[in-house]
């Protein structure tokens, strides 16, 4: 099978293969960043922080923000309607209104200040005119005196047509102080969140290495050669469970193949065995006491014939074991069985009738069924082949196919021997012969095949007393494609 | 005939070519595949017969593929070791017209080596055999000998037109089974030799010569002993 590819492959190069040099592999990083473990604790540490920022952010956004924002508008509040109290009544109207205004001012926060164009006070609860407050600029931040305390404050200037300043302002130290704690505890959180962050990293690195090794000693030690092991279930039923699953199905599996291998090649070596070494002494005896061609001639014949029998036997198992590796999975297609059934009715009735056996067949109109076609006939010629071959002149095979819900139900009854009902679990092994046999030809692989189709289609292979005789019942479950793809689209394919 | 032998295990090539040459036909022998395209591909054959599996880097499918893209037609039968259905199925889609497994017996390669030239030469669509008396029409699906009618079960018909239209060859039990009956398998019963007899009851029972022959360790032949 090595070889396929190559074969396959047209535009592969005509002259014999170049052996080309190993790639050279790039060049080589530190072990520990190929670590899978590692980049995803880097991945967590990073999520983790990139999250902590925003956080913090938005809590500095929806804090000390929303106060600087609503100081800034109260105070462009209160100056539209100062402008508005000195277009309406001038100077005095102004100076009357700045003097209720900080009559009613509970907080003790407003800052209210006119001066003249020469800087001289009018009114308002400052002494002078902040020497800081540019005269250019609307909006400050500067420290102030009232009253003999030290204070911060946000103000706003205005300048009026006639050359008058105002300013107008609130205290903000109380929301400085807060925004200034407020600072130092996000610092101290992101110093929390580095920590955390980092043990997080750690504690993820961890849980990713012990969910690896479950799987990865497993593994080892079926590569090891104990075929026994299986990746441990936790029963959690999360992710890691289906994996395990999953690769305990392969495990199953691959076993159950290796058991096959085993099984054949011991059949191999018991029971082809037998008639390669009668072949061999047949042509031996001929090579030492052939006494005229014609005995040369016999012997050379039976040898060819018994060279024969031995390929077909090979054959037969290696057909077995190709089914049984669900190689032929790729030809399934829907068609109808009744049909598949009628040719085989056919083919064996000439022989029925030959041996004074009738052949019946029972079978509904139509058995829509998706598998591997020359399969299935293969199966049902086996199984006739067989029950004609023990049955005695004059008696009866009955070949009935039905549909039985999802299933359908192929059975070849005959009237002969049977099987004894302790042999009847082994007669579907490999080289198994019968009591009945013993004189018949054939090597006993008849009913393996034709189980490992039926395991091949889901289905199964029972054999049953048929009182006298046996009953061979092939149940098939009936998949969805048999009745969603019609069996004309089979043709095309 | 000349045909060409593309194998290059010399025991088995050796054993063919004798063979094909005692039955009257020109073998041309190659024992690698860089050899067999050459030949294939520069001389007129009326059939090859090539190995899968070759040395020298061209196997069986690749000379094959290459003969069908320059529109060679030549009967191709493969002969291979690779016999899983799969195997048999990739080399008749390459435009194989028949499939070998080894180990095999000479008389079932003679036999289809034959049936693939009478099938390479294309006779047309005819609608009427004829073998010494005997006579099927194609068309009404009657068969007469020696103006005698003769009623057949469909299958019968079959065999009988296979076995008409190698008429002089020899067809061996897995042809019948492969071309009458499209079964892939082998019968462990001798469900062949059983319908050729029914049929025999029905063709040459009735009359002084026999038609259909049985050739020993082969198969079967319908021939016309009259000249």
């Amino acid at each position: 099978m090595g070889g396929r590819a190559a074969e396959l492959d047209p535009a592969g190069p005509l002259p014999l293969a170049h052996v080309s040099p190993p790639p050279a592999r790039g060049p080589a990083h530190p072990r520990f960043l190929h670590s899978a473990a590692l980049r995803f604790a880097a991945i967590y540490a990073l999520l983790f922080g990139i999250s902590a920022l925003a956080l913090a952010f938005f809590l500095w956004w929806e804090t000390a923000g929303v106060l600087d924002r609503e100081t800034d508008q109260t105070i462009t509040a209160d100056v539209q309607s100062l402008i508005e109290r000195w277009n309406q009544g001038g100077v005095p109207a102004l100076i009357l209104t700045i003097d209720n205004r900080l009559a009613e001012n509970v907080d003790d926060n407003a800052i209210y200040l006119l001066v003249d164009p020469a800087l001289e006070r009018i009114a308002g609860n400052l002494a002078a005119w902040p020497a800081s407050v540019p005269l250019d600029r609307t909006w400050s931040e500067l420290p102030i005196e009232r009253a003999g305390i030290r204070s911060l404050a946000r103000v706003r200037r205005y300048t009026f047509p006639d050359g008058l300043h105002l300013l107008v302002g609130r205290d903000v130290e109380v929301r400085a102080e807060l925004r200034d704690l407020l600072t130092g505890a996000l610092l101290w959180a992101l110093l929390v969140v580095v920590i955390l962050g980092l043990a997080g990293a750690i504690i993820v690195r961890g849980l990713f290495r012990r969910a690896l090794a479950n799987v990865s000693t497993t593994a080892a030690a079926i590569s090891a050669g104990d075929l026994s092991q299986r990746v441990r279930i936790t029963g959690r039923g999360d992710e890691f469970d289906r994996l395990s699953e999953t690769i305990n199905e392969m495990l199953e599996r691959i076993s159950r193949l290796m058991d096959g291998v085993r099984q054949v090649s011991n059949a191999i070596a018991h029971d082809l065995r037998t008639p390669i070494t009668r072949a061999r002494a047949r042509l031996e005896d001929a090579a030492l006491h052939a006494k005229s061609e014609a005995d040369l001639q016999a012997a050379i014949e039976r040898a060819i014939a018994d060279l024969d029998g031995i390929v077909a036997v090979f054959q037969a198992l290696l057909r077995i074991a190709e089914i049984e590796a669900g190689a032929r999975r790729s030809a399934f297609a829907p068609f109808d069985a009744v049909p598949l059934l009628a040719d085989l009715v056919d083919l064996y009735s000439a022989v029925a009738e030959e041996k004074g056996i009738s052949l019946l067949l029972e079978s509904p109109d139509q058995l829509p069924f998706f598998g591997d076609r020359e399969l299935i006939q293969q199966a049902i010629a086996n199984l006739l082949d067989n029950a004609l071959k023990f049955s005695p002149p004059g008696g009866m095979v009955r070949l009935s196919a039905e549909n039985a819900g999802r299933m359908i139900v192929i059975s070849v009854a005959d009237r002969g021997p049977g099987i004894p009902a302790d042999d009847r679990g082994r007669a579907m092994e490999r080289f198994y012969r019968g009591e009945a046999a013993r004189n018949t030809p054939g090597a006993g692989l008849g009913l393996a095949l034709v189980q490992a189709i039926a395991q091949l289609h889901a289905g199964s292979l029972s054999l049953t007393d048929n009182m006298p005789g046996l009953k061979a019942m092939l149940r098939l479950p009936v998949t969805v494609e048999a009745v969603h793809r019609p069996p004309a689209a089979a043709a095309d394919a | 005939m000349r045909i060409l032998v593309v194998e290059d295990d010399k025991d088995v090539a050796g054993f063919v070519v004798k063979g094909l040459r005692e039955s009257g036909h020109v073998v041309e022998h190659a024992d690698n595949g860089r050899d067999g395209l050459f030949l294939a591909a520069s001389e007129p054959f009326d059939a090859i017969i090539l190995d899968r599996m070759l040395p020298g880097g061209i196997d069986g499918l690749r000379i094959l593929e290459t003969l069908r893209s320059q529109r060679n037609t030549v009967p191709v039968l493969f002969l291979s070791a690779l016999g899983q259905v799969d195997d048999r199925v990739l080399g008749l889609k390459a435009g194989g017209d028949d499939y070998l497994t080894k180990p095999f017996a000479f008389a079932e390669l003679l036999a289809r080596v034959e049936a693939l030239t009478r099938r390479g030469k294309g006779e047309g669509p005819a609608t009427k055999l004829t073998v010494g008396d005997l006579e099927m029409d194609l068309l009404s699906r009657g068969v007469r000998r020696a103006g005698q009618k003769i009623d057949l079960q469909p299958r019968e018909f079959l065999l009988l037109e296979y076995l008409m239209r190698h008429a002089g060859q020899v067809v061996t039990r897995t042809m019948l089974l492969e071309g009458v009956w499209d079964y892939h398998f082998d019968p462990q019963t001798n469900v062949i030799d059983v319908h050729v007899s029914r049929l025999r009851q029905k063709v040459d029972k009735p009359f002084p010569t026999p038609l259909i022959h049985t050739v020993r360790n082969a198969g079967y032949m319908l021939r016309s002993d009259a000249p």
